[in-house]
Order: structure tokens, then C-alpha cells, then sequence
């Protein structure tokens, strides 16, 4: 089963209300405790990244439920600039902003899965999953 | 909305909400540098205790809040750091060098009334 959530990203507002939306439905689908705040705090990353480089875009929510992997999906999808060189923005200290240079490759340490496509002129989109692990699978 | 500042002897305090935007913490950081002058305030204590989430322009404006304030003569402790705040920071990769921290109100007016004394002392 699995259900989607749309949100726009415009506005400064925008990334509470998403990171708070997001904390809610990873709530929803299982998470808890410091997973929680991973989960918000990589989509706080990523909104941001939309505000700052394309001023707007969107990000979908989606909650995977198939028997035993539970999870979150999140996309986040503008049709800004792009980003001419995405290794270079993987890289820790790289911004072109006011950030500290970790907003994206923040978010790929903080979520289990993480991928990104740009197209300069065309826009950006990053896909990134967190799966719910029992606590026992958590200690590596 | 304005993040309010509390006025205690030397020392200045501001608690930081749960939902609290670039805008308000731009606003603080500001607001702290010219309180830090006009009050003569010797030290600055950040609480977050109510914040959910810290991401890395939070942080950002933490540090360089803190680095202001250095410059105009205050000492400035951040408290209140949740267990699961401080974990999702280490794994961002942020760091809070070269500021103090401490658990709560308390431990942060003593770190500041520690650093006083020994800076006032020798």
C-alpha cells in the first residue's frame, strides 16, 4: 500500500510546514524517536535547497508499506536552474549560498537511500528513502 | 514573529521555537548583536530546547551569532540541545566549534558566570 503527499515549496513557511509534515507521516508509517528528527531534518535540507536555487518546486511524500519494508519517500522536484556539476554539490562545503555547504550531501548521510538529477535549464529532482529498522538491525 | 529577548543582569537570554523561520532567526542574530552593545551585556544564552529540528542554516546562524557576539565582548552558551537534535547533527556533519555549550538555563549561567570570573579575575 502506499499513499502520496504533495507539498509546495515557495516560501520560508514552506520548509516548517514540510519538515513538520514530514516528522508526521514518518511518524504515520512507523518511525520514532531520533529517526524522526533524521527524517525532518533532511527534508528541511532539501526544501531549502529548493527555496534558495529555484524559488519554488515541490516535494511528494510517499509512505511505503509492503509487508515488511516500511518506509518514506520523499522527492523534491523544481524546475530551477539546475546544477552544472552535481559531484561538486555532493561535496561537504560546497554552496553557493549562505549555507554551511551541507544541505545536500547532509540529507544523503542523514536518509538510507539518496539520489539526485539535474539539468541545467531544466531543473533538479532528489530522491531520497528512509527505511523503518527494528532497533536491533540498527546497531552495526 | 520576533524571537523575544529576556534581559537578566548582564546577560541576555532568547528561546528559540519550535517553528521558527530564516527570517526570525536572521532577525535574533541581529537583534542580539545591537542588545549586546546597548545593554552592555556580557553574555548571551541561546535556549533551544523547544526546537524539533536544526539544520545546517540554523546552525550556521547559531555560529556566526555567537562569533558576533564574541566580537562585541559577550559569551554566548547555546542550551538545551535535544539527545535526538544533537544525533541528527552529527550525522549532518555539523559541528558547534568553538561554543559553549550546556544542558539547560542553569548550567549556561553558570558557564557564563564561570567565564566571567576567570576572565574579570586575571
Amino acid at each position: 500500500m502506499e499513499d502520496e503527499h504533495h507539498l509546495r515549496i515557495g516560501s520560508e513557511h514552506d520548509i516548517l510546514t514540510a519538515r513538520q509534515r514530514g516528522r508526521e507521516l514518518a511518524a504515520a508509517v512507523g518511525f520514532s524517536g531520533s529517526d524522526l528528527t533524521i527524517v525532518a531534518t533532511a527534508i528541511s535540507e532539501i526544501a531549502r535547497n529548493i527555496l534558495e536555487y529555484a524559488r519554488e518546486g515541490e516535494i511528494v511524500f510517499t509512505l511505503v508499506r509492503n509487508g515488511p519494508s516500511q518506509g518514506i519517500v520523499v522527492v523534491a522536484r523544481d524546475e530551477g536552474p539546475g546544477i552544472p556539476d552535481v559531484a561538486l554539490a555532493m561535496q561537504d562545503g560546497y554552496s553557493t549560498r549562505r549555507s554551511l555547504g551541507l544541505g545536500l550531501p547532509g540529507a544523503r548521510r542523514l536518509m538510507d537511500e539518496f539520489d539526485i538529477q539535474s539539468e541545467v535549464g531544466r531543473g533538479t529532482t532528489v530522491t531520497m528513502k528512509k527505511w523503518v529498522q527494528s532497533r536491533s538491525a540498527r546497531v552495526s | 514573529m520576533a524571537i523575544p529577548i529576556l534581559k537578566l543582569g548582564d546577560y541576555l537570554i532568547a528561546s528559540i521555537q519550535s517553528a521558527v523561520t530564516d527570517a526570525d532567526l536572521t532577525r535574533l542574530q541581529d537583534d542580539l548583536a545591537r542588545q549586546v552593545g546597548e545593554l552592555r551585556s556580557r553574555g548571551v544564552i541561546v535556549d533551544v530546547t523547544a526546537a524539533e529540528v536544526m539544520d545546517s542554516f540554523t546552525i550556521r546562524t547559531l555560529l556566526d551569532l555567537a562569533h558576533i557576539g564574541k566580537l562585541r565582548g559577550a559569551e554566548t552558551v547555546i542550551v538545551g540541545l535535544k539527545p535526538e537534535v544533537a544525533f541528527a547533527m552529527v550525522q549532518l556533519g555539523l559541528r558547534l566549534d568553538g561554543v559553549a555549550t550546556g544542558l539547560d538555563l542553569e548550567e549556561g549561567l553558570a558557564i557564563l558566570r564561570r567565564v566571567r570570573s576567570s576572565t574579570d579575575g586575571g
